[in-house]
């Protein structure tokens, strides 16, 4: 009995001394630029989260393996296991913020919402690569912050550009029925005051289709709707099981499936795949080109896959959420670079590194420079402007992959613009106390 | 030899019926509150941060679930839920009325979420165990339905999600990005401490004593003169008022901001595995449940690197994850195995050999 007593004793004893042991025990002896990635490969959304973690990663990677690093300094990349939960990403953070990270990606609206107000008090910029919060594409309000290529508005405008394309020009849209079939939570609803506003433009009617997230994998009800209301179009603002449920239902409901459009992070490989054969013609909006036909993906292979240092399949290397991670670590190595021109030191902290993000010029020949031409679009962030509405393309499912863009479609700037700056001022007069802006503009 | 009571006398009745009679014990509170206060001077930002501060607002989120299972017997799955009332009440409070102090809000909103407690409470009167806690599932969803669908609590916000302004105390910045975690670990403290020796009084006195009696026997109870309605809605109501509480400070003292989905059903388990473990009608318990179940995972995923990177072995950041969720599991069966009465049982069974050591008979 006491011998019992006295394993649990020390069981006990040594669970609370590994508490005990909570401390930063991570201290940083390489030299190098510290550039921590909040991921998740494990939970609910790890099916979006893992493409994008190993895309992000395997960019870095083979920075350092190719070039040295940015610069002749090495990147340290950390990974931290988010699961998609806010309070873990918080945790992270924390754990990260120790080390100086130059930045940090968030990469869930949740988390974001949490580190905007930190950024400027820990000077440690925020890349939220269109998602977060949109309003922080306004520079004046939010200078650590940054969500370049485009918000979430911008995509919302480039939708209805595209489906006014295809009845033959905005006239033709008076009558027509949109639905919006979205996530039930604030980054599923993000477009509707764009969209609104534009429906009571060119006098479409708007029909909103919330999905509970707890509801993500059972829509049947929702789709019952959508069969009674008839709408000509669907934009799809869903994020992880949401979509691959989608595409299947509308599929199994008769929806014309090429009438259904999603917002880029409802372009997934295995969102358009669930939908099998009778998933071609199904669209997605982005921002970066799909396959491994590009120089920088040839780059990736031989000197990441080659060498076995990347977690993810060869074979489905140039997968559209893979290259999205390949495009948000080219903007980190960028924004890197961008520091260590103005600055010209080689080991940049968080404030080079907000400077590098607000001048952040990738133009056509840097991009072929890196490989990537016709994987992105030429790029620009100013002071004012930390989004850049810059252009994105409808890619269609051929059944098998993603369509390579062909039409890269500018956003609705002026339509967005203003309701971008609204959205900050309410922001920052919401939040009593939220600081000037006093960093000054190198641009 | 250390531990007993030999020589203490007590000379009145207040003395004998006091929450801590031992002097020992009363020197080790005042102990662990002097280094629970050094931590906030000596320690890291990410142990105040990330560790300290979430601990204490979970450990009086279970002390406030304690009151309603461990005391009133009365299950409840809505913890998460009422957790969301008190931060809403709380942001509805200071955007609406900014001059007053937020210790003051914060403080307030939990009677707000107690009113709603004790609306969603009275099913308990006619319904009990397994069918009551399907009563405050259905408190869970509506509630967090709420947050989403009425604009009105976050102020029509776009993104949907609440912000704590800047506010100060004495002049020091406590909520809000500027405000260092030091000076939201204090406020965190100081209202944990207090709330803790509120509960304390709640439990041991004539209304904890009514709550165990319904617990035990509720129909012993109803003919000793207890009456089950106040008895059981002041349960609904006290625990509410506890975990509308540690959401407000959640929001305001630790995350600085938060969506609906912050307050869902996975928190409510979350707070109800804490007391589980911890042990159920007992408030030290609550400290040792949350402190096992928030804490440890942190422990784990600093610890397990460490442990694997002298081999040579270089585990990514979705292994460990895997590896905190099996080993934590593991360690839930193996406590609930050897000690069905949570940790709290444990420490009192340390006691008692300490008491007699080192001659146990």
């Amino acid at each position: 009995m006491s011998i019992r007593h006295l394993t649990i004793a020390a069981i006990a004893g040594a669970i609370v001394s590994t508490t005990a042991l909570v401390a930063p025990a991570s201290a940083q002896t390489e030299e190098g630029i510290y550039v921590p990635l909040l991921t998740y490969r494990t939970g609910a959304f790890a099916g979006s989260g893992i493409p994008i973690a190993d895309g992000m990663h395997d960019y870095l990677t083979m920075l350092n393996e190719r070039d040295g690093g940015i610069g002749g300094v090495r990147i340290i990349v950390e990974e931290c296991e988010t699961g998609y939960d806010t309070k873990r990403g918080v945790e992270c953070y924390e754990s990260v913020r120790a080390n100086d990270p130059v930045m940090v990606n968030p990469y869930s609206t949740g988390i974001t919402l949490q580190l905007i107000p930190r950024a400027a008090v820990d000077k440690v910029p925020v890349l939220s690569m269109a998602y977060g919060l949109s309003a922080s594409a306004d520079g004046e309000t939010f200078p650590w912050v940054f969500n370049p290529p485009v918000t979430y508005w911008d995509g919302a405008s480039v939708f209805v550009k595209h489906i006014a394309e295809r009845e033959g020009g905005f006239e033709n849209l008076a009558g027509k029925t949109v639905g919006l079939l979205h996530l039930d939570a604030p980054y599923g609803r993000e477009p509707i005051p764009v969209l609104e506003a534009l429906a009571e433009e060119h006098g479409f009617e708007l029909k909103l289709y919330p999905v509970a997230a707890q509801d993500m994998q059972n829509q049947g009800s929702v789709w019952l709707n959508i069969r009674r209301d008839r709408p000509d179009y669907i934009y799809l603002q869903g994020w992880g099981a949401m979509n691959p449920t989608a595409v299947r239902e509308a599929i199994r409901t008769g929806f014309p499936i090429e009438n259904m459009i999603g917002v880029w992070w409802a372009g997934g490989d295995e969102d358009a795949r669930a939908g099998g054969a009778d998933a071609a013609g199904y669209k997605a909006l982005s921002f970066n080109g799909a396959g491994a036909d590009f120089p920088v993906m040839q780059d990736i292979i031989t000197h990441v896959h080659d060498k076995g240092l990347s977690q993810f399949p060869r074979e489905r290397v140039g997968d559209m959420l893979y290259n999205r991670g390949i495009y948000n670590s080219m903007l980190i190595a960028e924004a890197i670079r961008t520091a260590q021109e103005i600055t010209g030191k080689d080991v940049v902290t968080g404030e080079d590194v907000r400077r590098g993000l607000e001048n952040l010029n990738v133009s056509e020949e840097r991009l072929a420079e890196m490989g990537m031409t016709g994987f992105a679009a030429p790029l620009n962030v100013t002071c004012e402007n930390h989004s850049g509405n810059h252009q994105v393309f409808v890619a269609e499912w051929d059944g098998e992959k993603w369509t390579v863009g062909q039409d890269w479609t500018e956003p609705m700037t002026d339509r967005v613009r203003p309701l971008i700056l609204a959205a900050a001022q309410e922001y920052a007069s919401a939040n009593a106390g939220w600081p000037m802006r006093t960093e000054t503009c190198d641009n | 030899m250390i531990y007993r009571e030999a020589g203490q006398y007590k000379t009145s009745y207040e003395a004998d019926r006091a929450v801590f009679p031992l002097r020992q014990d009363r020197i080790g509170i005042a102990l662990i509150i002097v280094a629970a206060y050094a931590a906030g001077v000596f320690g890291s930002d990410f142990l105040l941060q990330a560790v300290l501060i979430p601990f204490l607002i979970f450990s009086l989120a279970a002390i406030g679930l304690n009151i309603l299972v461990g005391y009133a017997g009365l299950l409840s799955l809505g913890t998460g839920a009422f957790m969301g009332v008190g931060a809403y009440a709380c942001y509805k409070l200071m955007t609406a009325f900014p001059e007053v102090n937020v210790v003051v809000w914060i403080l307030m909103s939990g009677f707000f979420s107690a009113a709603v407690g004790v609306f969603f409470g009275l099913p308990s009167l006619r319904i009990k165990g397994f069918y009551l806690a399907v009563a405050t599932l259905a408190a869970q969803f509506f509630l967090q339905w709420s947050f989403n669908r009425i604009p009105w609590l976050y102020n029509y916000n776009i993104s949907g999600a609440i912000e704590a302004p800047l506010s100060t105390l004495f002049g020091v910045p406590i909520t809000g990005a500027t405000a260092t975690s030091e000076a939201r670990y204090f406020v965190v403290l100081t209202l944990v401490i207090g709330l803790t020796w509120l509960a304390s009084n709640l439990v041991h006195g004539r209304i904890g004593r009514q709550w165990m009696a319904i617990r035990d026997m509720d129909i012993a109870a109803e003919l000793i003169g207890i009456r089950p309605l106040t008895a059981k809605l002041m349960a609904f109501a006290c625990s509410s008022y506890f975990v509308g509480v540690a959401g407000a400070m959640m929001v305001f003292l630790w995350y600085g901001g938060a969506e609906y989905n912050v307050f869902n059903i996975d928190q409510s388990f979350f707070i109800l595995f804490m007391i589980i473990i911890g042990g159920l009608g007992s408030l030290i318990g609550s400290f040792m449940g949350a402190a096992l179940i928030f804490m440890l995972p942190i422990g784990l995923g600093i610890v397990l690197p460490a442990i694997t990177e002298p081999f040579g072995l270089t585990v990514g950041a979705a292994t460990i994850e895997h590896l905190r969720f099996m080993i934590v599991g593991a360690l839930i069966i193996f406590f609930l195995i050897v000690e069905p009465h949570g940790l709290a049982r444990l420490w009192q069974i340390g006691k008692q050999k300490l008491r007699v050591w080192p001659f146990p008979y």
